[in-house]
């Protein structure tokens, strides 16, 4: 990778926008499994391997999985975030193995918000 | 004369760094040009919570929500909806078609009064790709650092924010800047920047959940730090106990290092500047800066008086700059959005004296009796009622809430009178206590407050490095004392042997473990004498938790022999037939307490030992 230059920086950032916020892609949805200790002591990876190899039975192509920190709410975890291109993102709380893929199929595929693990939809207040 | 319309703007950090201000400006611009800037007014206001969505505008009266308003559709905006009054359609966020089955994060008190700063990425960047940090304005602050600032204006900035450390001294960190750059000018030696993640404390994770979420905001501060101080060197010192928070940690210098955020010739602008992770080994003293600093040389640590500062002598006796994990990730945001922002959160205030009051943010870790345990980011003046009670959610099981305690061992246990103090540096100090790093420990009626001064002292005892008499012998002594009241053996005398030793190692300890380790005892001397009291003259325990104070009894009226007891006692101290009562041998009886979970009548209940037993 070369050494980047100012200008270089402005581009990786447009770039890597687009991907952040689904709103140019080609990707349907975005599933955020967050991985932080707590997270992974309560049973994240669980999730994530259950996830990922659902989408590959399912053979699916247009979501993106992708990792990210504790979500704050240490008590529910595992938590996950579901976020359907256009729509507010949509935290699910207390998952295992097989909620996950209750939830990939209902909401993520089906767009029908799985209330039973659902917590609340949007994004937390920043300052 | 009164506006026909507000714009409010979302000028929350997720919808700044999808450029907002860019879009309010262009608002403006378009209103004037339009000649309605009577009646049109733009107001910049807090995060709407629909981050995704950025940059979020909402017009009143109208109630009108856009989303994704940027520079060129702000014009088009302006046209469309204020000079012909038609809103319009295609910016317009379209809810789904049903009313959302759940509610929204903004509507949950967990969430509604946090204020993520310091987190504002948790949850939403990968930890492990520095494009995402790219994507959400990562690094700009670094090049506004190097190509638009000079190492005095940074200092100035932080300094004007109010920025305190946030490991728990609350030293304004633009005073500790400035001295270190100054030192190494005078002395004509080479500067250090170190990072302290050595978090010890018992219950918080604060440190290893930013750097887990976000651990480029933390490099992008430490390098800001070394541009303003004149450093080529820096350090993370992390303990060993976070694996996962070090190879991130690892991971996100490689990657900086191949983007050239790191190493030689820093964006192509000359700056030379790396950082190594030093690995700790487990010791709490090794928090304590000089301690952390002879460790880092490859020393014991140990700390050593402090006459001389470590921002003019430090590793290997050259200027150092300690900041924690928190400072540093708050720096990269007060460059970009400026002194004047981050005053504006907390009780500080923009100005020349960062001692004035707390400005920004803390996150806290909470645990213990509390509902909702997590990781949670406040504004500063905050009260612990609404820490506790709102975002916690209270104490499970409808239990009292009895005291909360703040600095980790360090600290102090705060009644419920204090419930409605500001959380502050100051204010946590003035009530015995301590912001500390942020673990924050709820206790509920059932939590004795001599068995938690007792844990705390018995936890520095054996962290205690030894050098010093006052910390090594004090500690000791007050265990004892602490012992022997927990076990209903104290007497009047012992209260005032640990006064008199928490006096002295206020006054004598060589380094701040000591002199803060009596701040769990004499607060809840302060604030909870009755239950000294109760311990030592009736021998009873209130909360019931000390076991040489309390005993198990079967309630003979209530026991019909179910038995489910007898399989859940690992002393076998409870015996009868299946049907008929049972019997509850005190001798055997280890007073754990799983009797009473096993037993669905009710029928085992906990009472003040008996004297005669």
């Amino acid at each position: 990778m070369p050494r980047l230059s100012i200008e270089d920086l402005k581009r990786i950032r447009e770039d890597a926008k687009q991907t952040l916020t689904l709103r140019s892609g080609t990707a349907r949805a975005r599933v955020t499994v967050h991985m932080g200790t707590c997270g992974i002591s309560a049973g994240a990876r669980d999730v994530m391997g259950a996830l990922l190899k659902e989408i590959e039975n399912l053979k699916i192509d247009d979501v993106i999985v992708t990792t990210s920190g504790c979500a704050g709410l240490c008590s529910r975890e595992p938590m996950a975030t579901v976020e359907l291109a256009g729509q507010p993102p949509v935290k699910y709380v207390d998952l295992k193995p097989d909620r996950i893929v209750r939830v990939l199929k209902e909401h993520v595929l089906g767009g029908k918000i799985v209330t039973d693990f659902a917590l609340a939809s949007g994004c937390e207040t920043t300052g | 004369m009164a506006f026909r319309t507000h714009v409010l703007v979302c000028a929350g950090t997720g919808c700044v760094s999808g450029d907002s201000f860019a879009t309010a400006k262009a608002l403006e611009a378009e209103v004037q040009k339009q000649g309605l800037a009577s009646e049109v007014k733009v107001v910049r206001t807090g995060c709407q919570g629909f981050c995704a969505q950025g940059p979020i505008v909402i017009v009143q009266p109208d109630g009108i929500f856009y989303c994704g308003v940027n520079q060129k559709s702000a014009a088009h905006l302006v046209q469309e909806h204020f000079l012909k009054g038609r809103p319009v359609k295609n910016l317009m966020y379209s809810p789904p078609a049903e009313k959302s089955p759940i509610p929204a994060l903004k509507d949950i008190p967990f969430f509604a009064k946090q204020k993520l700063v310091v987190l504002r990425n948790r949850g939403i960047i990968d930890p492990e790709r520095i494009d995402d940090y790219i994507a959400v304005d990562g690094y700009t602050a670094l090049v506004k650092a190097v190509t638009e600032m000079t190492p005095e204006q940074i200092i100035g900035e932080i300094k004007r924010s109010g920025l305190r450390g946030r490991g728990g001294g609350g030293f304004p960190a633009g005073i500790k800047w400035e001295t270190c750059r100054h030192a190494a000018k005078a002395r004509g030696v080479e500067p250090v920047v170190v990072c302290n993640a050595d978090e010890g404390d018992p219950g918080a994770f604060m440190d290893r959940s930013i750097i887990e979420s976000d651990p480029h905001a933390v490099l992008e501060g430490m390098i800001i730090g070394a541009r303003a101080i004149g450093c080529q060197e820096g350090f993370v010192y992390i303990r060993n106990e976070y694996p996962l928070a070090r190879q991130r940690l690892l991971h996100a210098i490689e990657q900086a290092r191949d983007y050239g955020f790191l190493g030689k010739d820093i964006l192509g602008t000359g700056m030379d500047f790396d950082i190594e992770i030093v690995q700790g080994a487990g010791a709490f003293v090794c928090g304590e800066s000089t301690a952390l600093m002879a460790s880092l040389e490859g020393r014991v640590g140990e700390p050593r008086a402090k006459y001389i500062h470590t921002v003019e002598y430090g590793y290997q006796n050259r200027p150092t700059n300690l900041n924690n994990v928190e400072t540093w990730a708050n720096v990269p945001l007060i460059l970009n959005r400026g002194a004047q922002w981050f005053a504006g959160m907390g009780t500080g205030e923009v100005g020349d004296n960062p001692w004035n009051g707390s400005s920004g943010t803390k996150v806290f870790s909470m645990v213990g009796k509390v509902n909702n345990t997590g990781l949670i980011e406040v504004p500063m003046g905050i009260t612990l009622r609404e820490i506790v009670f709102d975002i916690g959610g209270g104490i499970p099981g409808g239990r009292k809430f009895k005291a909360v305690q703040t600095g980790g061992p360090s600290g102090g246990c705060l009644p419920e009178e204090l419930l409605d103090m500001p959380v502050d540096f100051d204010s946590l100090t003035g009530a015995g206590s301590m912001m500390g790093s942020g673990g924050m420990i709820v206790m509920d009626d059932q939590t004795c407050m001599v068995e938690v001064a007792r844990y705390f002292i018995s936890f520095l005892t054996e962290e205690s490095c030894g050098k010093c008499v006052p910390c090594r012998e004090g500690l000791r002594t007050s265990l004892d004392a602490l012992n022997r009241i927990t076990q209903g053996k104290g007497s009047p005398e012992d209260i005032d042997l640990l006064h008199e030793i928490g006096a002295v190692m206020q006054d004598c300890c060589l380094c701040a473990l000591g002199t803060s380790a009596p701040n769990p005892v004499l607060s809840t001397l302060q604030y909870f004498k009755e239950e000294f009291n109760a311990h030592i003259k009736d021998h009873i325990c209130p909360a019931g938790a000390c076991r040489d104070l309390i005993e198990y009894v079967i309630d003979p009226e209530k026991c019909d022999g179910c038995h489910a007891c007898v399989a859940g006692c690992s002393t076998k101290a409870i015996m009868g037939d299946v049907k008929k009562q049972h019997i509850l041998d005190k001798t055997l009886c280890i007073k754990c307490g799983a009797c009473v979970e096993m037993c669905k009548r009710e029928a085992i209940n906990k009472v003040p030992r008996s004297h005669a037993a």
